[in-house]
Order: C-alpha cells, then sequence, then structure tokens
C-alpha cells in the first residue's frame, strides 16, 4: 500500500454510516467503523474516534436511533439503527454522490480537443 | 440548513452534557476493548494491541471534543467556557465587581424608573377599550379655568343629539370638591369623594364593571332611585370586599343609596382626570336637576370608526357655536367653541417636555456610569495586560479576547441589571402611592413587559458602551514589548493616560450639563416657590364641616357663628373663618360685571371665581386686605349684599377709579364693594392669578361645602383633636375628615415641579459624584504609577508643596477642559429646557457660576487626595522598592 490514504470529504462519513447502518442493521460504534474500513479496502484515513460525532449528529438529525445493548462478545455497547428518515436520507445522498461521482469521472476523463492520448 | 429538530435536540443536550458525556466515554471505552480483543485474536501482544487500538481510535480527548462540537451550540460552548471565567476573575477582585456592580446598578436602576413614569404617562396607551377613539372636548381659549372648560347640561345633550361624528359623547360634573360625601356606618360618619358623572360616562370609555352593572338610562332622571357605582379601592377599604353589597343600600349623606357595581381594579378616575385625587364612588348626574347651574360638564367622547379627529374637528367648530348656553334662557345666548384633544394627549401632553428632558438627564447618568466603568475596566486592564498578552502568545484570536472581555461586561450588566430592576421596583412602588403628587396616570405606573425589556436593551448597550473601549485597547498592542515590559515601567501607558483622561473629561463635562440643566430647574422652582400667593399657607389649616341647617339660611348663620366661636376658644388658636372653598382645590367661576348706565348683556360679564365665606376667613388665609373692611356677622343677615374684590378684578372693572363703594352685579345680584384683596392665586402658583371675589353666605348666595380654616402656631396634628371634640360637641354627625394643612394644598399644586426638580436634582449630584470619582480614580492611579518618579524628584529636590501643585495642577487641567467642553454644551442644551423654566433665563449667570465652581470645588477635593498621598512619599521607600 504505497498510497497514503484518502482524506475524507466533508459529509462523506455520514453517508458511510447510513448505508452500513442501511445493509447490515443495527450496529454498535466500533463495528460500524470497522466495517467502513474494511469495505473500503483501507484506503479511508479515519480515526475511529471522528465516527462518534458523526453518529450524534445523525442522531440529533432523526436519521438513526441509538440503543444499549450487549455484543457478540457480551461487551456493553450502544448499537445504533438508521430510521426511516434516515432512509430516505440515504437514497438522496446515494443519488447525489453517484451524480457527482459520475461528473466528476466524466471532467476528469476530459481529453483535450482533438488530442490524443 | 440545520432543522427545528437538530437545533431543538442540540439545545437539549446542553442541558444533558454530563449525561451525554458519560455515555460517550463508556461507548470509547467499549469500543477500544473490542479493538483490543481484535488485535488479540490476530495474535498481537496484548500492549501491541492495545497500542494499535488507540492509534486507530487517534485521541479519545479529542474525540471527545468532536462529540461536543457537533452536539452542541458551539458558540454557547464557548459562552460557557467564558462566563466560568470571568466569574473566576471576578470571584478574584471583589471589590472591584461589587463597585461595578453597584454603580452601573444606580444607573440601570434611575433609568429603568424613569423609563417607567414615561412609559405609564407617554408611551403606553389608556387603559380604555380602543383609547385612541376618545376625546376631550374643552373650549378653544378657557380664560377662566376649569369653567370654561366644561358645557352646561343643555348644550351637551343638544351636542349629543346633533353631532355625527362620535358613537357617544358623556362627561363628569367638573367641579367637585374632595370629601364631598360622608358615609354613615355603625361607627362614626367617614368622608368620601362621589364624582357625578353623565349618562353613558363608562360606556364611552369602554368599561365593564368588575361587579354588579353600570348605570342604566332611567337613573338619570329626576327622583330616580338613588344609586351609587363604587371605586374598587374603596369598596376593598371601607366595605371590606363585601360582594353582598351589590343591590344592597348605604347610607350617604344621609340618603339611602343603592350599591349596584364595583368599577375594575384597573380604573383610577383620579389618575387619568384628576391628577393625585383619589376618588371614591360615582353616582348619576341628572341633567335635570343642573339646568340653571351653568357650566359643569367636562366632556369625553368617543369617536365614529372612520371618523378622524379633524373631521370631528370642522363638525364641532360648526355645531358647538350654534347651542345655546341655556334653553330656558336664549337672552343668555349661544357661543361655544370646542378644541377636540386625543385623550391621551390632553392627559399628559403638556408633561411630554418635562418627561423628555428627565429620559435624558438620566441616560446621561447612564453614560457617565459608563464612561466611570470603562475607567476602571482600564484601571484593570493595565494591571491585566500581561495575562491578555500571555493568551494571545498561546493562540487567542484578537476576537475571541474582545469577546472574552464583552462577556464580562456582560455579567457585570447583567448582575447591575437585576439590582437596578429590584431598585426601580422600590422607587415605583413608593412613587405609585404618592397621592400628593398631581402627576396624571402615575397611580397606574409599575414594572410590565417593555420596562423588563428596555432594562435588557440598556444593559446591553452599557455594556457594549464601557467594555468596548478596554476590549480594543487590551486585545491591540505589541506583544511582545507587553511581556518584555517588567510593568512599572516610567514611561509605560502614555496612551493609556491619554484615553483615561479623555474619558474623564468626557465624564466632567457630562456631569456639568447635569448640574447646569438641575441648577435652571432648582432655581425655577425657588421662584416658584418665592412666589406671593397672596395668603399664607403655613400655620393654617383646614377641615371639612358637616352641619344640617335644614336650608334656612339664619339657621346657616347661626351654626357657622357657633363653629367660629367654640372654635376661637381652643387653646392656641389665634383666628378662625369659614369658606365654601380653598384655594388652589376647586374649580368655580360665576360672572361679575360693573353696574353702570346701560344695560349689561352677557359679553359685560368678567368670569370670577367665587368663594362664599364668614367673617374672619379673609384674616385666617392671611390674606391682605388692601382698601375696606372685612365682612362681619351682620353682612351675612343683611339685606344689603357686600362684596371683597381682589385687586385685579376691581382694577379691570374700575380702571383708574377707586373701587370702594361701587356696586358691581355678582352672582345675579347688584352688591357693594365693601374691600379689595391683594390677589391671590387660586388654580396653582405659577397661573397667573385672575378674578375672585368674596360674598357673605347669606340668603342670596348659598354656599356649596364649609370648611373651617384655623390659624395656630400649633402644629395642626396637635390641634386637630381638639378641633375635632369642638365639632362633634356640636354636631355628633361630623364626620371624621382630616384636619389639612393649607401648605399641603400649595405642595399639591407645585408637586409636578418639585417632583422634576428633585429627580433632576438627584441625577445631578449622582453625576457629580460619578464624576469626582472617576477624577480622583484616575488621579490617584496615575500618582501610584509615578511614586519612583516622584521619589526621584523629591530625591532631587523637589518640595512636598512642589508635588503637591503639580498634581493637583494636573487634575485642574482635566476639571478646566470638561467644564469648558461642559459650559459649551450646556448653553447649547440649555435653550431647550427654556420652556420648563419659571422666570429664569436659560443661560442664567447665577446658575452658570454656582455649577462652575461647585464643580471645579469637587475635582479639586477629588484631586487633593491623591495630591497629598504624593506629597507624603518618601523618596527613600519609593526609590527602593520596584
Amino acid at each position: 500500500m504505497g498510497q497514503s490514504k484518502l482524506d475524507l470529504l466533508q459529509g462523506t462519513l455520514d453517508v458511510m454510516v447510513l448505508q452500513t447502518l442501511e445493509v447490515l442493521g443495527p450496529l454498535h460504534g466500533y463495528g460500524i467503523a470497522r466495517r467502513i474500513e474494511q469495505v473500503s479496502g483501507n484506503q479511508v484515513l479515519l480515526n475511529q474516534g471522528t465516527i462518534y460525532a458523526s453518529l450524534v449528529r445523525l442522531q440529533q438529525r432523526g436519521w438513526i436511533t441509538a440503543k444499549w445493548g450487549t455484543s457478540d462478545n457480551n461487551r456493553k455497547a450502544k448499537f445504533y439503527s438508521i430510521t426511516k428518515l434516515g432512509q430516505k436520507q440515504l437514497m438522496k445522498d446515494t443519488a447525489y454522490w453517484q451524480r457527482l461521482a459520475g461528473v466528476m469521472g466524466r471532467v476528469l476523463s476530459m481529453h483535450g480537443e482533438g488530442g490524443e492520448q | 440548513m440545520i432543522s427545528f429538530r437538530e437545533i431543538l435536540n442540540r439545545v437539549r443536550a446542553l442541558f444533558r452534557s454530563e449525561q451525554l458525556d458519560r455515555d460517550v466515554k463508556e461507548e470509547m471505552a467499549s469500543h477500544i476493548e473490542m479493538a483490543v480483543e481484535e488485535n488479540l485474536r490476530r495474535g498481537m501482544s496484548a500492549e501491541e494491541a492495545r497500542r494499535q487500538a488507540l492509534v486507530r481510535f487517534g485521541g479519545v480527548q479529542q474525540a471527545i471534543e468532536r462529540h461536543r462540537e457537533s452536539r452542541n451550540l458551539p458558540w454557547i460552548d464557548v459562552l460557557r467556557q467564558d462566563l466560568r471565567f470571568t466569574l473566576r476573575m471576578l470571584r478574584r477582585d471583589v471589590g472591584f465587581a461589587v463597585v461595578a456592580v453597584l454603580i452601573l446598578a444606580l444607573g440601570i436602576g434611575a433609568n429603568v424608573a424613569v423609563f417607567s413614569v414615561v412609559n405609564t404617562i407617554l408611551l403606553r396607551p389608556l387603559p380604555f377599550r380602543d383609547p385612541q377613539q376618545l376625546v376631550r372636548i374643552v373650549e378653544k381659549d378657557p380664560k377662566a379655568g376649569e369653567s370654561s372648560k366644561t358645557y352646561t347640561a343643555d348644550a351637551t345633550q343638544d351636542f349629543q343629539q346633533q353631532n355625527h361624528s362620535f358613537q357617544s359623547v358623556s362627561g363628569y360634573f367638573a367641579f367637585t370638591g374632595p370629601d364631598n360625601y360622608k358615609l354613615v356606618g355603625n361607627g362614626q360618619p367617614t368622608p368620601a369623594t362621589g364624582i357625578l358623572v353623565a349618562e353613558g360616562f363608562f360606556q364611552t370609555l369602554g368599561m365593564e364593571p368588575s361587579l354588579g352593572r353600570l348605570f342604566i338610562r332611567e337613573e338619570f332622571v329626576q327622583h330616580a332611585q338613588p344609586v351609587a357605582l363604587l371605586s374598587y379601592p374603596f369598596w376593598k377599604r371601607r366595605l371590606a370586599g363585601d360582594r353582598s353589597i351589590i343591590g344592597n343600600t348605604i347610607n350617604l349623606n344621609n340618603t339611602s343609596v343603592t350599591v349596584i357595581g364595583v368599577l375594575p381594579e384597573t380604573f383610577d378616575f383620579g389618575a387619568v382626570f384628576s391628577p393625585g385625587a383619589k376618588v371614591d364612588l360615582f353616582v348619576p348626574y341628572i341633567m335635570d336637576d343642573f339646568r340653571d347651574d351653568g357650566n359643569d360638564l367636562a366632556l369625553v367622547a368617543r369617536l365614529k370608526k372612520g371618523v378622524t379627529l379633524a373631521r370631528a374637528q370642522s363638525e364641532t367648530d360648526q355645531l358647538l357655536p350654534q347651542l345655546y348656553f341655556e334653553h330656558k334662557h336664549p337672552e343668555y345666548g349661544k357661543g361655544y367653541t370646542g378644541q377636540l384633544t386625543g385623550l391621551k394627549e390632553y392627559v399628559s401632553g403638556k408633561l411630554r417636555r418635562s418627561l423628555i428632558v428627565l429620559w435624558c438627564a438620566v441616560g446621561l447618568i447612564l453614560l457617565i456610569v459608563c464612561v466611570n466603568l470603562s475607567n476602571l475596566l482600564l484601571a484593570r486592564a493595565a494591571a491585566r495586560s500581561k495575562e491578555f498578552a500571555m493568551r494571545r502568545a498561546l493562540g487567542a484570536g484578537r476576537a475571541r479576547l474582545v469577546r472574552q472581555l464583552l462577556t464580562e461586561s456582560l455579567v457585570l450588566a447583567g448582575a447591575s441589571a437585576v439590582l437596578g430592576l429590584t431598585l426601580a421596583y422600590a422607587i415605583l412602588s413608593y412613587l405609585a402611592h404618592q397621592g400628593s403628587l398631581a402627576l396624571p396616570l402615575l397611580a397606574m405606573v409599575r414594572v410590565d413587559g417593555t420596562v423588563l425589556e428596555w432594562t435588557l436593551l440598556i444593559a446591553i448597550a452599557a455594556a457594549v458602551l464601557f467594555g468596548a473601549a478596554p476590549g480594543l485597547r487590551m486585545s491591540s498592542g505589541n506583544l511582545q514589548e507587553v511581556l518584555k515590559d517588567s510593568g512599572h515601567g516610567l514611561s509605560e501607558g502614555r496612551k493609556h493616560d491619554r484615553l483615561r483622561s479623555t474619558l474623564v473629561i468626557t465624564e466632567i463635562a457630562l456631569a456639568c450639563v447635569l448640574l447646569v440643566g438641575a441648577g435652571l430647574l432648582l432655581r425655577s422652582f425657588l421662584r416658584v416657590l418665592d412666589i406671593d400667593l397672596g395668603f399664607e399657607a403655613s400655620h393654617a389649616a383646614a377641615i371639612s364641616v358637616d352641619y344640617d341647617d335644614g336650608g334656612n339660611a339664619a339657621k346657616r348663620t347661626a351654626i357657622w357663628q357657633e363653629v367660629t366661636n367654640r372654635s376661637l376658644t381652643i387653646p392656641g388658636v389665634e383666628s378662625v373663618g369659614i369658606s365654601d372653598n380653598l384655594p388652589m382645590s376647586r374649580n368655580r367661576s360665576w360672572g361679575i360685571a360693573a353696574k353702570g348706565e346701560k344695560k349689561l348683556d352677557n359679553q359685560d360679564f368678567l368670569p370670577i371665581f367665587v368663594y362664599i365665606v364668614s367673617p374672619g376667613y379673609l384674616k385666617a388665609m392671611g390674606m391682605r386686605l388692601i382698601e375696606g373692611r372685612d365682612l362681619t356677622w351682620t353682612d351675612l343677615s343683611s339685606d344689603r349684599a357686600v362684596v371683597i374684590l381682589n385687586q385685579s378684578v376691581a382694577r379691570k372693572l374700575w380702571p383708574g377709579q377707586d373701587p370702594m363703594g361701587r356696586t358691581a352685579v355678582a352672582g345675579g345680584s347688584d352688591a357693594e364693594v365693601i374691600g379689595v384683596i391683594a390677589d391671590v392665586r387660586e388654580t396653582g402658583a405659577e397661573d397667573n392669578p385672575g378674578a375672585q371675589m368674596y360674598l357673605p353666605a347669606n340668603k342670596l348666595w348659598g354656599p356649596e361645602g364649609c370648611y373651617l380654616v384655623v390659624r395656630s402656631k400649633l402644629p395642626p396634628a396637635t390641634l386637630a383633636a381638639s378641633v375635632m371634640r369642638t365639632l362633634r360637641d356640636m354636631n355628633r354627625g361630623q364626620p371624621a375628615t382630616e384636619f389639612k394643612p393649607i401648605q399641603t394644598l400649595v405642595d399639591h399644586a407645585t408637586s409636578p415641579r418639585r417632583f422634576f426638580v428633585i429627580l433632576v436634582g438627584t441625577f445631578a449630584c449622582l453625576g457629580l459624584l460619578l464624576a469626582s470619582l472617576g477624577i480622583y480614580g484616575v488621579i490617584s492611579y496615575s500618582v501610584t504609577k509615578q511614586t519612583q518618579e516622584i521619589g526621584i524628584r523629591m530625591a532631587l529636590g523637589a518640595s512636598q508643596s512642589l508635588v503637591q501643585l503639580d498634581v493637583i495642577w494636573k487634575t485642574l487641567r482635566l476639571a478646566l477642559i470638561g467644564v469648558a467642553v461642559g459650559m459649551i454644551a450646556s448653553l447649547a442644551l440649555s435653550r431647550l429646557i427654556a420652556s420648563l423654566l419659571f422666570e429664569t433665563a436659560p443661560s442664567d449667570p447665577l446658575t452658570f457660576v454656582g455649577m462652575v465652581t461647585l464643580l471645579g470645588a469637587v475635582a479639586l477635593l477629588a484631586g487633593y487626595l491623591p495630591a497629598r498621598r504624593a506629597s507624603k512619599i518618601d523618596p527613600m521607600v519609593a526609590l527602593r522598592t520596584n
């Protein structure tokens, strides 16, 4: 892994958390963080601690809810799950990021006029 | 962007901060444990597993901070930090905090109190339904006091029927004296004040009774069952708030009167229509009883919806001149005029200027307070400059520091506002119960929402004002220098000094303006007190006397004579007299003309104030007979009518001739002039003396009321009991009326002016005190700072007096500049209060010189104390320290 890790763009972490919860169901903070690291192929520069700021923000917006529970290995942990409102938001965000990614892809693969590779 | 739900959640999070912190810490701990476990499973050593877990987590404290940041409203968090820090700072310097809060509380308290008065009298609408529709109708050119501000029953009725501009027109009987009824109960009869109101009076004002009902039409016809409406305080106090009184009777002047209702607590007739008067009950004004009595209704009307004042005025201008004074006597003619004035404007318009001056004065006080605090804070700033430089060096931004300082001033202002509000509340409760103050609406003054808003506003404005200068100063400047500086350099803070001096000069100038204003008002007030009232108010007192003469003049004279004779036997009594009216308390005017060859018509009669009196009244009141003689008891029983006039009217009726022995047509009869007295101010100290006549109480002229005036060197309180005993001996029904010093009548009449003088004077003294504190502070501070320098100079041979002179000169320079600026400002501003002055020029030299001297003397004193300290500096000690 010679490359340096990707810096997270503003707001992307929130989407990742929502998507993770949408796909995997209720999960605790550690689980979410690990999952995002795994899925991103460890390319994301993520201080796991920052996930909690994101989680409280999403909670306050009413997109996720939290409940104390017990983890697989019997540890007390807070489990987060996505709400209806969160799902709606996720759909919006997904569409937005896909559009943005598409546009960025097109822009960056633009060739000079009449030029060649 | 940020949704309402989110704000709500964030605010909620503020209050659950600790719980949330605990939660997230626990969550993070468990997070790290899970990571450690996973790492162990992967085969790391215990130590490496934990290290890796922590690395991946990335700083627990930062994570918590970020958690807080994203869940809270960030500025509140900073504010909380600032507040905590501020409280710590203030606790460390309690002396400063207490002084600052006290000074500012005085300023804010005074401002809030004055604002409440302004709000009550000028800004707040009257407590009636749609008060903007209410108007007062008075003659356009009122020549003879209250009488020409009123209308006859006939004219009122015509106007009610013929106008198209008003929903309703009503009024009240304008010539009621205090204590005109006696309430007879189980015990001794007590006096009460009742006002006669015309039909629809309360409906016009838009009032509902709090109990029972209002008057109905049937109660305004002659020989109707007598009924009364009670004022709320009267019902509470005298009838113990008994609800069953409605529909039952009370005994008023030995007549059974049915109580039909109680008016709401918020209604204070006196406050609106007759400042300072306390009205207990209301009875119907039955027009048919008053057809022959001339002008006696004060009119209040309610405009129809959509009718402007101008339109109503133009209709009134057409209508009123057409109306006859009296239907029965068309030969009396017609020719009323009517000026419509909004009721609110009528009640408080005259006070507008005084109140605005008061408002400005109190605003000046606040400015002085702010300047003073600014100075105090600057002195602190000098002491704290290192602390701030350090904080800047550690990375605090300039804005952050200013914010910190502003928080400090806001906390000070907040504490002061609370204290000031308490102070204002105390002042207002005191004012509201000053019945002797003839200011309208004052009884309704209170702290309400508007007042609270105003308090908040001035507290914040003050905080910004006094916090800004030190804030900007402190956050600027070269930090390296400050950090290097040992803090006691000789040249340190020249700029600082200049700023502080400027502030002190401002303070002196502001105080100077206040002092000059107060001085001018005070001088006017003294001039008013100096006015020759035409009677001697001191050493005389009056009491309302009750008797039953059965309408027989001879019997009445006998009673009066007995009252007089018996009263004269009371030890200490010098002279006594009886009148049906007292100066400065009630209005009543009749007509008078000189009898000559030609037949008199209405135009020839001068309106004249009438007193129906007994022999000895003039002497008891201390009025001065210029010519002729006083009345005798024979005049009261004789058929030959006589009259005593005042100088003004005698001159008007017989210019350049001797009035003695001439015949006047007075009160409808021919009367011989037997005496002329010096003019008496009958309506108020500042009004010009009008026309007055004194008639004997005889068959022709029945008195309306009876006041026994007693002149004695003894204080009225000592005399009251024996006077009452004497009266009770003669008449067991004599109500417990008050034995009132005549001086209270004068005081009542001059009370608005005294009110303003006392307030403005207090503010000026406060300003002077604050300014002297400011001077003292600055000079004292500079002496402390220059201790070493002074020490060196003294060591080099400077004498004590030289050092002292030097400091005093410094003070004087500040004072002189301040006074010069203040004088110029005063000269410009005093013209604005010219209309409030009485026989005093706005540039009155005596006042100006006096105030400059006062200010200079106080400044010198404030400078002298530090100067003395400077001269006592021991060079050895001064040089050794530091």
